[in-house]
């Protein structure tokens, strides 16, 4: 999957899932406010992306993903491979 | 009671209808909610007959973050509350400031469960179990999500107690206000309906197995009954002291008299004459009235063979020659379970208001014991100002609650 394929995918399931404009979800935005998460709905963000891409975000890893180019490379990286 | 306790907003959400009015038209048609549900019968079930009782979808009128938590039954108890909290005049800025509680019984969350595990052990990845169940999985769902909705401050518990537990949270909930506890309080019953919860209740060969005739399936104190049928949904009886609720304007619409219970200290399943009994001469006691004021009885006979017989024996017992009118709601909704005892408070105000004894529908022929009691098989025009409701439930516990039209 190209990397703009799997963005615009994961820009439609969060927005979907969460509630929010997909406008709204920029690379640079900070997912937690943009999405308003707090620790609970985090914790389904986590596991709507192993559910819907595959990928596990271990607990120690999910604090490093604070915007969603993060989250985007994130998933990238370990998809491709 | 050392403080009057008045009903002053009633909300349900039931197989009879999803407002006030149409279950009163239910009531009064005498319209059964039962069908024959396919999905159990490919499950295995002995009986696939239930109350139909539709999951709400509340997109759009709650978060996400409020929707996530919650199980079916606190779908249903939330539709029930809200109208409840209108009908009684709460507006969200008095009941935010003014610490009122909730008390809504319930006793299981058997479908969040399943779910949550079958995920654990498909995926063994605790983490795809995902933020709402622990919340959806708790006996505790219904007050737990409700109390943060409607931002209520006071007593703040579920009160599990079979298929009494609704009638028990009313009555808890009277004695806290007549002690000065609290002055307004949420109180209610709620029950999931979906096939896991009752599976296991299924594999006792506690229902009806009259698949062919869902609607004459469920006939309380009838010679030909053959077991109970599964329902659901909720129901919320808002209470409040009478000073108060006449302070803010309230409209007030019964008293709660009294409040009696016991337990059998027996078998489990199955019920016997005493402890019902001790529960409803405790109510009478406590009510402080002569037991001919009471106008109409609301069992709790569910169809089962042993339990309705021994009901009607207590109530025998109890009454003697004395017989006001004797009926089970249950022939229309089937068993309600831990929504039941709030539910036929619903009930019996909306017949109390409106002058009229709902049938209990499906009783052609009495057996020994119902044959000594005023049951009848069809609607009657009726005016009565005190009823008495009675709730029991496994492990032999039991309520009754005796309430004055105001």
């Amino acid at each position: 999957m190209e990397k703009q394929e799997l963005i615009d995918k994961i820009n439609g399931v969060l927005a979907e899932e969460f509630e929010a404009e997909v406008e709204n979800l920029k690379p640079e935005a900070g997912i937690k406010d943009t999405l308003q998460l707090d620790s609970l709905s985090l914790v389904d963000m986590v596991a709507l992306i192993e559910s819907e891409f595959g990928v596990k975000i271990p607990s120690n890893e999910v604090g490093k993903i604070l915007t969603f180019a993060d989250l985007y490379d994130y998933i990238y990286e370990r998809s491709a491979k | 009671m050392k403080r009057r306790v008045v009903i002053t907003g009633l909300g349900i959400y039931s197989c009879l209808g999803k407002t006030l009015e149409e279950v009163r038209q239910s009531l009064y048609d005498g319209k059964s909610g039962i069908v024959f549900d396919p999905v159990r019968k490919e499950m295995g079930f002995r009986s696939a007959l239930t109350a139909k009782v539709d999951v709400p979808d509340l997109k759009g009128i709650l978060t996400r973050s409020q929707r996530v938590y919650m199980a079916d039954e606190v779908k249903y108890a939330y539709l029930a509350t809200r109208d409840a909290l209108a009908h009684a005049k709460l507006t969200p800025d008095y009941v935010e400031a003014h610490n009122v509680g909730i008390l809504y019984g319930n006793d299981s969350s058997a479908d969040a469960v399943v779910k949550s595990v079958d995920t654990m052990r498909n995926k063994k990845d605790t983490t795809l179990v995902g933020s709402g169940a622990i919340f959806q999985s708790m006996n505790s769902t219904v007050t737990m999500n409700l109390s943060c909705i409607f931002k209520l401050k006071g007593i703040n518990m579920t009160v599990s107690a079979a298929c009494a537990s609704g009638s028990h949270a009313i009555g808890l909930g009277a004695l806290l206000i007549s002690e000065g506890l609290q002055d307004c309080i949420v109180c209610g019953g709620a029950q999931e309906v979906n096939p896991f919860s009752i599976g296991s209740f299924d594999g006792i060969s506690a229902f009806s197995a009259r698949e062919s005739e869902p609607e004459k399936a469920s006939r309380p104190f009838d010679r030909d009954r053959d077991g109970l049928v599964p329902g659901g949904g909720a129901a919320t009886v808002i209470i409040e002291d009478y000073e108060s609720a006449v302070k803010r304007g309230a409209p007030i619409l019964a008293e709660v008299l009294s409040y009696g219970f016991s337990s059998n200290g027996d078998h489990i399943s199955s019920p016997n004459v005493d402890g019902p009994a001790r529960s409803l001469r405790m109510a009478i006691e406590r009510a402080g009235i002569d037991m001919r004021e009471i106008g109409y009885i609301n069992a709790h006979a569910t169809s089962t063979h042993i339990g309705d017989q021994n009901e009607a024996k207590a109530i025998h017992a109890v009454f003697g020659d004395y017989k006001p009118y004797v009926t089970s709601t249950k022939g229309q909704t089937g068993h309600e379970m831990w929504m039941a005892g709030a539910s036929e408070i619903v009930y019996t105000l909306l017949m109390m208001k409106n002058d009229f004894i709902a049938a209990n529908l499906n009783f052609e022929n009495p057996d020994e014991d119902s044959a000594k009691l005023n049951i009848p098989g069809q609607r009657v025009s009726a005016h009565f100002d005190t009823f008495l409701s009675n709730s029991f439930g496994f492990g032999g516990t039991n309520s009754t609650l005796v309430v004055r039209n105001l």
